[in-house]
């Protein structure tokens, strides 16, 4: 055989093994779209070693602002564009979109391990008892405070103390010269802003978003009682501009010690004693949230969750990141890596099992009451149509929690009363339900 | 008393300072943003703000270790370039059409073009994703190019009009009397003459494509994602960010802001074209 001819023959069976290598790595890309919190973002960066295991799979990440990230899925699953494969998103859209058929159900079989996701988280993310959402971390909301201010002052807070032993020491303990503000809360305009705690306070006062036959109830006593509760309390002892302040600028105020108490997401326990982002780390106390006529309802329950749109191409590839991405192994590598402070919370059982957890997150045990006490099935003390603790899971919700949220908002900014909010978002709601056909 | 020396030395120093007040001013909201790119999470939201800290690059290499910055990058110079380059290449025969050739519809029809301006894109948003889902182009650079193209044009047509109506007929004449075909006048005539608006304008195009974000995120995923899309990815609802989300808006505005710098000249040029006569 001459020199070309042997010369041609490596070639060819060169490009002949290449191709072959090239079918047998034949990739699947799936595109997941999320929002950019911490937990997120560490996913992402453990995904080679996703990557690794499945090296039929290529994974995509595609990170977006919340509100964005919220547009974008609907606009994609709605329109069936196929985009993404895999979407996060909340509590409030997985049974909505589940009962619409446009999310697959979530595969639990084999070694998921399915029982052990926490029993409300799961109930949240499904629609009958079938799961549209696995849950990639959840929370609830609590009380968090500090308690080298709150011992000075002599006062105590405790689990469910009441709203008005809050206020007394909300009071103890705001010193605006000293640049402490007694209570920081939500206050900037939103379904997920303010609304998501005023929601749960105003449970605890007994109120409820819809009575039975679906009519809005925003100008009963329970409704005005919590919101002039709210204003009051956040004029006398919150932080200057408080209706602007949502999660992240009350969480800035905390960290830099202006915070006397905050309450808001349980997520927000591994920031504040986080010595790395917070001056105050190590003076930080937990307690359940406050009631007023009922517990119930008086903490919220989110889970931000990994879901399938219905009719994507690359479902099974999809199934199998979902399954390692919330899975108890998943945990593991996260606490091996990361530490055991930094693991996705909220969402199974066995996270708060592990003594090692345990000890590493002084906040475990309560989170872990904060999200067993809340039930979105069972919300408020009168009766209700709806299921949902911060919403009411139906699609007109958002309109309608974002148009009173800004009233609210209104209030608080001193732009109107705490009757004339109530009583436009009330008009609003009604509007928009009777368009939707409800009555 | 002030001489008439004085006085205008004076005029000269009140305007210059007034200038330079203005000029800070404008300037104030990317400074902030730059050094804010060197602070960490807890000095970025502290208050009082701190001008004087120890700075680090952390959040640069976060961002470089996060995002892809050059696939984004590239992104927006493909789309912002091209449909500019597309944009003149309609607007420019548009602009020499209505300028010299004026009809009674000509007014009505330049009036026209600026109104679409005035919609919201929002109402539009549903149609062109539609659209662009039906014909393949969601997550593509041509789908961008298109919207980019079709969005400026407006603007760049109007620019180039009042830049070509600057322009003395005479000229135009005299070419036509030594046989010059319409497209001699454009190529040989025009364009020569009015290059300092026409840079302007293809700058000012450029500029609005590399800062547009609405149709960036509506219509990109991961493939066509420009830098804007990549800011954007900085902002989140439960947790720190601001340092991390100044870093990533420097790097993004960077190359711009030097392509700026290097072409001023013919911004100002073109900006000024036939200001004075």
């Amino acid at each position: 055989m001459n020199t070309l001819a042997k010369k041609s023959l490596t070639c060819a069976v060169s490009l002949a093994a290449a191709m072959s290598t090239a079918n047998l790595y034949a990739q699947t890309e799936i595109t997941v779209a999320t929002v950019n919190n911490g937990h997120m973002i560490e996913m992402q960066k453990l995904t080679p070693i996703f990557e690794q295991a499945h090296p039929d799979i290529k994974v995509k990440w595609v990170t977006l602002e919340e509100g964005v990230l919220r547009q974008n899925v609907t606009q994609d699953i709605a329109n069936k564009s196929g985009l993404y494969d895999v979407m996060t998103i909340g509590m409030y859209e997985a049974p909505i979109w589940g009962e619409r058929n446009w999310l697959e159900p979530i595969d639990t079989s084999g070694n998921y391990d399915v029982e052990d996701i926490i029993p409300s988280i799961r109930g949240g993310l499904s629609y009958n008892n079938t799961l549209y959402a696995a849950p990639f971390y959840g929370e609830s909301s609590m009380v968090m405070y500090r308690k080298d201010l709150v011992k000075a002052a002599g006062m105590e807070i405790n689990d469910r103390d009441s709203w008005e032993h809050i206020r007394d020491v909300a009071a103890a303990v705001h010193n605006p010269g000293e640049g402490v503000y007694g209570m920081c809360l939500r206050g900037k305009a939103g379904w997920g802003d303010n609304m998501a705690f005023l929601s749960t306070m105003a449970n605890s006062f007994g109120a409820r978003w819809f009575d039975e036959d679906w009519k809005p109830q925003l100008e009963t006593a329970e409704w005005k009682n919590a919101v002039t509760f709210y204003v009051d309390l956040l004029t006398k002892y919150g932080p200057p501009g408080a209706s602007s302040n949502s999660f992240n600028e009350n969480l800035a105020l905390f960290n830099q010690g202006k915070c006397g108490m905050w309450i808001d997401a349980t997520i927000a326990a591994s920031f504040v004693t986080d010595p790395s982002q917070s001056t105050v780390a190590d003076q930080v106390g937990f307690a359940q949230s406050p009631i007023q006529a009922t517990d119930k309802g008086a903490n919220w329950l989110w889970a931000w969750s990994l879901a399938i749109p219905a009719g994507t191409k690359n479902a099974d590839a999809a199934q199998t990141f979902i399954r390692w991405a919330t899975s108890k192994d998943y945990i593991q590598l996260v606490g091996e890596t990361n530490g055991w402070a930094a693991v996705p919370t909220g969402t199974r059982s066995s996270t708060y099992a592990n003594p090692k957890f345990q000890e590493a997150a002084v906040f475990a045990k309560a989170e872990l009451k904060a999200i067993n006490s809340a039930n979105p099935a069972d919300s408020t003390l009168k009766p209700s149509p709806y299921v949902g603790v911060q919403f009411a899971a139906i699609p007109e919700f958002q309109a309608i929690g974002t148009t009173t949220g800004q009233m609210v908002s209104g209030a608080l900014a001193g732009s109107m009363s705490v009757d004339q909010a109530l009583k436009s978002a009330n008009s609003s709601a009604n509007r928009q339900m009777r368009q939707a056909g409800y009555y | 008393m002030m001489t008439l020396n004085q006085q205008r030395k004076f005029k000269t120093f009140v305007t210059g300072a007034f200038a330079w007040l203005i000029a800070l001013l404008l300037f104030f909201p990317i400074f902030w943003m730059f050094i804010t790119s060197f602070k960490t999470e807890l000095q970025a939201i502290s208050v009082p703000p701190s001008l004087f800290f120890e700075p680090t690059l952390d959040n640069f290499g976060i961002v470089q270790e996060r995002s892809d910055y050059l696939k984004h990058a590239l992104n927006s110079v493909v789309t912002s370039f091209g449909s500019t380059l597309i944009a003149l290449l309609i607007g420019v025969p548009a602009a020499y059409a209505m300028a010299f050739n004026p009809t009674k519809k000509t007014k009505d029809i330049l009036l026209w073009m600026l109104s679409t301006k005035m919609l919201p894109a929002v109402g539009v948003l549903v149609p062109i994703y539609i659209l662009s889902r039906d014909y393949g182009l969601l997550d593509s650079r041509t789908g961008l190019v298109i919207i980019f193209t079709l969005m400026n044009l407006p603007i760049i047509i109007w620019m180039l009009f009042s830049y070509f109506k600057d322009l003395p007929k005479e000229i135009l004449e005299a070419a036509r009397m030594d046989g010059a075909s319409p497209w001699d006048e454009i190529v040989k005539v025009v364009l020569p003459l009015s290059i300092g608006g026409i840079s302007s304008t293809a700058l000012l195009s450029i500029i609005l494509c590399w800062n547009e974000a609405f149709w960036s995120l509506n219509l990109t995923a991961s493939e066509a994602a420009p830098l804007t899309a990549m800011i954007a990815s900085y902002s989140s609802p439960e947790g720190l960010f601001w340092a991390k989300l100044s870093a990533a808006s420097t790097l993004a505005c960077a190359p711009i802001v030097i392509f700026g710098w290097f072409c001023q000249k013919q911004l100002v040029q073109g900006l000024t074209f036939g200001a004075v006569k």
